[in-house]
């Protein structure tokens, strides 16, 4: 449970080794902090993020299997975590970039992208909530992006990916409304991340524990969608009203 | 496709939080009248499990369970006197206020009352609750003789302090993880009027008050302090009285002596800014409330409600406290950590957790239940708004001296403790699991207190 002062017990993060997801383990109140579960794909970057976080004191850090792009599996995996207890904020921070030029030159890629981001969230999301659902109390986190508010040149097959998730996730969170679990959807700018280097930044671009402290205070004040840094949310209703001949011609 | 979407919540779902509105989870909840229909519910319960629930006067999450069955027991509120034996046996969802309205004006009080009459006999037991007179009548479960509980394979037992010690008293402050109390025959006290003869004193500052009620609180057969925890001093006004004798009233009035008419008299508004209440506001109120008092008056006679249950007459008061809800920090501390009690009035006071309603009072011996909160000494309560910035960390350091002290915490009030907070001042605890496990094998009972405080 989540108690009365908002101080979680348990955390569920699925892509175990984001640097958001990780920042906001750390950012969240770590006193009733008993099970946090990174889930990912097995290897030296989920193991590194589980030993991050217990070394700087997080109690109950474990890791499970998870593959977003194998949804047959994301039954038996999210049962598996809930049924050995409740679990208090999932957070769904897994999503792969991709290299637009490369990408437009092989499908395929676009395939992986679509089917990580899109195809494995809605998967492993909607399981998530019937678990959130069954238990009669959660937040799931979701991390969406500005690249789905509007799509660019530069990075479209991502941000529609992400405009398809943050869809999904809006429309979830409606589905859930009253049943005591909830969705927050979280649409980061640029962050500095492994995501994003070497890439020229944007304008608006922070760091992981930026958006963590977003997220968390979007949990505490229970929204249901939060921009990361918050006043991003004007600069994209801007963006959104750029008419698309201009729009096109602005740098990407 | 005819598959259901299992986010479809079902029609007796509901969303359900304690008193203090915070944390809230979703439920299946059963309405029973009669002892059968518990029985049904029972057998259809979630596989997540069952839990009673009553008037929800708890404050944070003791009679709620997300995903599980609750069962609200209060329609099954029947009661009724004996005058002989001076006992009432009344079903679980009975509530005091009901009782009282019954029995009040035959001459007879119930033995124990919380600062709300809208208590459920169920809740009252399995939060073993304690009133202004603890220190010389102990706590709701002294009181009981016997009660009937239903247990997770549907037989249904009836427990005494004497046959049945051990699941007796496991189900006296057990919170209602042992089954359901389905009734119990408790002690009634003869009154001859239905009013109180109030002492009222002011007190200087906390020593003073504590002073005053260390020297004459066994004088009285009920006795409470209020503290102005805005004022750095701790002053306070203490209220101690007993039932007026019929010789005590005016003849005039002894014709209409037994009258007992608690009525409703405001609602309080549904929505309320959550900054309504701060150290301001709080600091007019608790200047105005002491100098209300005089600084000493004896045998001032008033209602049972305006002594007993004076917020009953605001329904729906929990929500002055906003959107965010509220808690109350109930604690006990042997005398010998009597300092606790001036330290966490401090340090409330200082993380701007503004509360109008602190409460000081001394506790007698305890019971034999494992579980029960009161031990002697002095505990103190104090209502807070979940919204202040911090309050989780002074909480834990206040949690460490109690802790230190030799006290504990109330479950009925906790919404936030640690589950190594209890293990560390219920010592008897595993005790009382032990019973529980015997008692409730599949551990058919659960509440989200219960899966917080990993009891």
């Amino acid at each position: 449970m989540i108690d009365a002062l908002g101080d979680p017990q348990s955390v569920l993060v699925l892509g175990g080794s984001s640097e958001i997801a990780n920042a906001t383990v750390l950012a969240l109140p770590r006193a009733r902090l008993r099970r946090v579960v990174l889930a990912g794909r097995p290897g030296p970057a989920l193991d590194a993020a589980a030993q991050r976080l217990t070394g700087a004191g997080v109690a109950g850090v474990m890791t499970a299997d998870f593959d977003a792009a194998n949804t047959a599996s994301h039954k038996q995996v999210i049962d598996g975590i809930f049924d050995a207890g409740d679990i208090d904020i999932v957070i769904l921070a897994f999503g792969v970039l991709g290299d637009q030029m490369q990408v437009e030159a092989d499908p395929a890629l676009a395939v992986e992208i679509a089917t990580v981001n899109y195809t494995g969230a809605v998967s492993v999301g909607l399981h998530v909530a019937r678990r959130l659902r069954g238990q009669g109390h959660g937040h799931l986190v979701v991390l969406s992006s500005v690249a789905g508010d509007r799509a660019r040149r530069s990075n479209y097959v991502y941000g529609s990916t992400k405009a398809g998730l943050d869809a999904f996730a809006q429309g979830l969170g409606d589905a859930l409304a009253g049943s005591g679990a909830s969705v927050l959807v979280v649409r980061p700018g640029m962050v500095r991340t492994r995501m994003s280097a070497g890439l020229p930044e944007a304008p608006m671009t922070s760091d992981p524990e930026e958006v963590a402290r977003v997220i968390v205070a979007g949990l505490r004040k229970g929204k249901h969608t939060v921009y990361a840094p918050g006043p991003l949310r004007f600069l994209m209703t801007a963006v959104k009203a750029v008419p698309r001949p201009i729009f096109r011609k602005l740098p990407q | 496709m005819n598959s259901v979407s299992p986010l479809v919540p079902s029609a007796d779902e509901e969303l359900l939080t304690g008193w203090g509105r915070t944390s809230p989870s979703r439920a299946r909840v059963a309405r029973p009248v009669d002892i059968t229909d518990i029985t049904v519910a029972l057998d259809r319960r979630s596989p997540r499990g069952v839990l009673a629930r009553g008037l929800g006067r708890s404050y944070g999450d003791a009679a709620q369970s997300g995903g599980a069955t609750v069962i609200d027991m209060t329609g099954v509120k029947g009661f009724s006197l004996d005058e002989t034996t001076a006992t009432v046996r009344a079903d679980g969802g009975a509530s005091l206020d009901a009782i009282l309205r019954a029995i009040v004006p035959r001459g007879f009080f119930v033995p124990v009352t919380p600062g709300t009459r809208m208590v459920t006999v169920g809740g009252a037991i399995a939060a073993d609750i304690h009133g202004k007179n603890h220190h010389g009548s102990g706590s709701f479960g002294a009181h009981v003789r016997a009660l009937d509980l239903l247990t997770g394979d549907g037989r249904l037992l009836t427990l005494t302090p004497e046959t049945t010690p051990e699941e007796f008293w496991a189900t006296v402050g057990g919170m209602g993880l042992t089954g359901i109390i389905v009734s119990a025959t408790f002690d009634v006290i003869p009154i001859e009027t239905s009013l109180i003869s109030v002492d009222t004193e002011r007190g200087t500052d906390l020593d003073d008050v504590m002073a005053r009620m260390l020297a004459r609180d066994s004088d009285y057969r009920y006795s409470v302090a209020w503290i102005d925890s805005v004022a750095a001093s701790g002053r306070g006004v203490i209220t101690r009285g007993d039932h007026a004798r019929a010789d005590q009233l005016p003849a005039g009035k002894r014709a209409s002596m037994r009258d007992y008419d608690p009525a409703v008299r405001i609602t309080a508004p549904s929505l309320i800014p959550s900054g309504l209440l701060n150290t301001l506001t709080v600091r007019a109120f608790n200047e105005a409330w002491f100098r209300k008092h005089p600084r000493q008056r004896a045998d001032e006679v008033q209602s049972i409600a305006a002594f007993f249950h004076p917020l009953d007459g605001v329904q729906e008061w929990n929500r002055v406290y906003g959107p965010r809800g509220f808690l109350q920090y109930q604690f006990v501390v042997p005398d010998s950590g009597a300092e606790v009690v001036r330290t966490s009035l401090e340090k409330l006071a200082r993380v701007g957790a503004p509360s109008f309603l602190t409460v000081l009072k001394r506790f007698g011996p305890s019971n034999p239940a494992p579980l029960s909160f009161p031990m002697p000494g002095w505990t103190l309560a104090a209502d807070v708004p979940a919204r202040v910035e911090g309050l989780d960390r002074v909480l834990d350091e206040l949690d460490e001296l109690v802790a230190q002290a030799g006290g504990r915490l109330y479950f009925a009030k906790d919404s936030r403790q640690s589950p190594e907070m209890v293990r560390r001042t219920y010592p008897r605890l595993t005790e009382w699991q032990a019973v529980r496990n015997r008692m409730d094998p599949d551990r058919v009972f659960t509440s989200d207190l219960a899966r917080r405080l990993e009891l």
